[in-house]
């Protein structure tokens, strides 16, 4: 039998009066990819700040290699190799590749930073992870996967035994999932063991060799990875049958007129030459990799980011350029894939941000703002979508990455749009929700209404567009309807082996 | 019936659960320290004494309104104090040369107020043009703008000190010394700013603006919100409540010079910040800069009236206050 690196003995964790996880059982074997699997909510953030002494637990027992320890902070745990690798970059953005990976342990001789050992051990830490970032760029020039790696080696660099993942990959290409996949594999050869949650379960299932299911605080199952395949693991966390995860896609929607009609559309290092129409009631697909240009094309689609040329032709008639406020007014809203940093004001109640881009419908007779009203659209959207919130006053930051992503939404559609364009609209959220969404998309194509996914998830590109269109590098790849739509036909395009037709 | 007491109870609740110590605390704090300065000194207490430090935070306290604004947003302006000075250096001089046609009439007077509001508005417009268009900190801006008004009033003054007009000067008088119903005059107007910028910054689409671009830029302009014009449109506020400072400083003295209106800007900012309003945006108590403009003032009144501390470390029992505060807030956030 395998040593076991870490256990937790029915441990229960409170915040303040509410529960959020009971008497959970979790043993971590030493070398082992375990990777921790539930909706929002279900409690694995809070089980892994435990393990890495971000919190405390309110009963129950942690043990180490066997011993009972606790850990009164993250110093604590790290000094005893738990590491965790956050969901959010922790990196100091203005200092160097190898000043992050040091920070906080620098190496000192004679009082003062060596900076040729730690410029010589980051070398070594990025070579083995087969990355060429170079150890003297500044952390704000790299790309999101390159800062990735950079968590990775700030945790390496502690010679951890324990590295906690909390979803790697939600901002990784294909490309860097595999580079990443090769070096966790290659960390648990040499006896490392890993925490790993995520969402996207055909990952769990490629990389994991335990599953834990947490599901409402509570601890479902452990089981061998390959004993269970996707569906099982849906059903577990969920709790019920997901019969479909995708709602069935409507008739292949009547082309008239295009609603919208972006022509030659190119924003210098972004864009170039991009055009594409939108049809009434269709689900119009965005694919590509990450850094394709989708999001900053649909940026300058509604104005939020200029353009260097280009026209956008709503119902036959332009758009302004400059002013997002001309797209709100014509009914067109954008959903930013950034939720927490362009979505939501996430250090204000829910009201305001349900009501910012509607305030002229919440006012009194006089003009003023009516509190009463916008309480009454907050209530609306709340039983619209579906919110879980702890209290009507409670903050944005308070909920779970699902709900805020509800709240995000029922923001948009206070202004009754005509054209929702929604970018990775399901990042970072349960598969429930997820399930939502997808229902949300096909309820507003179905009621006439235009719509389009940015998505780097395939399937969910697959499972819900009438019309896909890839981009690679800024430019518009190729078109693909009916059959075509599927993960094989995209990649070729994405990934340039097919396509690249002309504006 | 029961039921009736059942939800009246409900409700008192409720408006218990609403009522946060962040905006009690600057209240009871003015509370505190007016028991204080009662059992230092009893004349603390006396009509006389009281209406002196309330109309003497009515300055400060009528310029930290429009700062709750720009503070709001996450900016800041330095530029406030000698703003004042500016504007009472050019109020002086116009109604110096206006008494040469009109005499000493309230015209004259009349005229110099909407001029001291214009360029009040005009000051403030091009602070929030130079940070919005020149995407330079405000910091950085207003500092300039502070040695710029500052300087060009010494100039107007030739180093000296400007003076107004005597009779004009005895006209003036009433708008600072009168009172209204036995209520002195800069105290009323006081209120009225306060009032009026409570429900700029809790009753319209301006105000919820202003705490949103403050709760996060981004998010703001990603929701449609003209950030620009809005954080334009903040300092122009705050121009204007300088002017009206200024409105109601000029007649006090009936001079200006370089040391006018010194380190207002500081006390400005410190009664927001004790008040409750954060440094980096996203909420703003207006009750709160009211009662921190009251707080420095009862301060400054208590050291004159007791032998206990020298008058002189007046800056230092002020810059241990604005701390202390920050502190307290700190803990009963937590």
């Amino acid at each position: 039998m395998a040593e076991l690196a870490m256990q937790t003995i029915k441990i229960c964790k409170s915040y303040g009066t509410v529960p959020v996880l009971f008497d959970v059982d979790f043993e971590l074997k030493k070398g082992e990819i375990h990777a921790l699997i539930g909706e929002n909510g279900a409690g694995k953030s809070t089980l892994v700040k435990i393990l890495a002494g971000y919190h405390q637990q309110t009963s129950g027992e942690l043990l180490r290699r066997g011993k009972p320890v606790t850990y009164p902070n993250t110093g604590a745990a790290e000094a005893d190799g738990v590491v965790m690798i956050h969901q959010e970059f922790n990196l100091a953005n203005d200092l160097t590749v190898e000043e992050n990976i040091f920070l906080g342990k620098e190496i000192m001789r004679r009082g003062f930073l060596d900076k040729a050992a730690m410029r010589q051990r980051s070398a070594e830490i990025l070579q083995n992870l087969g990355t060429t970032i170079n150890p003297r760029a500044r952390v704000k020039d790299l790309s999101v996967s390159d800062k990735q790696m950079v968590e990775i080696a700030k945790a390496l660099a502690l010679n951890s035994e324990v590295l906690i993942m909390d979803e790697p990959t939600a901002v990784l290409t294909a490309g860097e999932i595999d580079v990443l996949f090769k070096i966790i594999r290659a960390l648990r050869d040499h006896g490392v063991s890993i925490v790993y949650i995520s969402h996207k379960l055909h990952e769990v299932k490629a990389l994991a060799d335990r599953v834990t299911v947490l599901r409402d605080g509570h601890r479902i199952c452990t089981e061998r990875a390959s004993e269970l395949n996707e569906d099982d693991m849906a059903r577990l966390m969920v709790g019920r049958e997901l019969s479909t995860l995708f709602p069935p896609k409507g008739q292949a929607p009547h082309r008239s007129a295009p609603v919208l009609e972006v022509q030659k559309i190119s924003c210098p290092r972004y864009v170039q030459n991009a055009s594409f129409q939108l049809y009434a009631g269709e689900v119009l697909g965005f694919a590509g990799l990450i850094g394709a240009g989708r999001t900053e094309l649909m940026e300058c689609v509604v104005g939020l980011r200029r353009r260097s040329s280009g026209t956008v032709l709503y119902r036959g008639k332009p758009l302004s350029a400059r002013s997002y406020g001309d797209a709100i007014r014509n009914r067109i809203v954008y959903l930013s894939e950034d939720r927490k940093g362009k979505g939501l004001f996430t250090s204000m109640p829910l009201a305001p941000n349900v009501t910012i881009l509607s305030l002229h419908e919440h006012l009194t007779r006089f003009g003023f703002l009516d509190g009463r009203k916008e309480e009454a659209t907050l209530d609306q959207t709340i039983e619209e979508f579906d919110v879980r919130i702890p209290s009507k006053r409670a903050l944005v930051s308070m909920l779970s990455g699902g709900n805020q992503q509800k709240i995000a939404l029922g923001k948009l559609m206070q202004v009754e749009p005509d054209i929702v364009i929604l970018d990775e609209p399901t990042r970072g959220i349960d598969v429930g929700t997820k399930q939502q969404v997808y229902y949300f998309i096909r309820e507003l194509a179905e009621r006439g209404k235009s719509c389009i996914l940015i998505s780097s998830e395939l399937p969910e590109i697959v499972g819900l567009s009438d019309r896909v269109i890839v981009m690679r590098s800024g430019v518009v790849m190729g078109e693909l309807t009916g059959e075509e739509v599927n993960e094989e036909e995209i990649m070729l395009y994405a990934t340039g082996v097919k396509g690249g037709m002309a504006g | 019936m029961n039921q009736e007491a059942a939800t009246g109870w409900a409700k008192v609740k409720e408006l218990g659960s609403r009522i946060s110590w962040q905006d009690v605390g600057p209240l009871i704090a003015v509370f505190a320290l007016m028991v204080l300065g009662t059992a230092i000194n009893p004349t603390f207490l006396s009509m006389g004494n009281l209406t002196n430090v309330f109309t003497r935070s009515a300055f400060t306290g009528i310029i930290a309104i429009g700062a709750t604004f720009v503070i709001g947003t996450g900016s800041i302006d330095l530029s406030v104090g000698s703003m004042a000075a500016f504007n009472s250096g050019v109020m002086i001089i116009f109604m110096n040369y206006l008494v040469q046609h009109w005499g000493a009439t309230w015209a004259t007077v009349t005229a110099a107020m909407a001029l001291s509001l214009l360029l009040g508005a005009a000051g403030g417009l091009v602070n929030g043009l130079v940070i919005t268009k020149g995407r330079i900190e405000s910091f950085i801006v207003t500092l300039g703008t502070m040695g710029i008004f500052r300087s060009l009033v010494t100039y107007l003054a030739n180093g000296g000190t400007l003076s107004l007009n005597l009779p004009v000067r005895g006209l003036y008088r009433p708008v600072y010394y009168g009172t209204f119903l036995k209520i002195p005059i800069p105290l009323i107007i006081f209120c009225l700013v306060a009032m009026v910028g409570a429900v700029l910054m809790y009753k319209t689409r301006f105000g919820r603006y202003v705490l949103a671009i403050g709760s996060s830029y981004h998010v703001a302009h990603y929701s449609a919100i003209n950030v620009n014009r809005i954080r334009v449109l903040t300092y122009i506020l705050q121009g204007i409540c300088v002017a009206i400072a200024t409105i109601i400083y000029v007649p006090r003295l009936g001079s200006a010079s370089g040391t006018t209106g010194y380190g207002w800007e500081l006390e400005a900012i410190a009664a927001v910040i004790i008040g409750g309003t954060a440094m980096k945006g996203g909420t703003a108590k207006i009750l709160g800069t009211v009662a921190g403009a009251i707080i420095f003032s009862i301060i400054g009144n208590i050291l004159n009236l007791s032998d206990a501390i020298s008058q002189y470390l007046n800056g230092a029992v002020q810059g241990l206050i604005i701390i202390g505060a920050v502190l307290v807030q700190r803990t009963s956030k937590e």
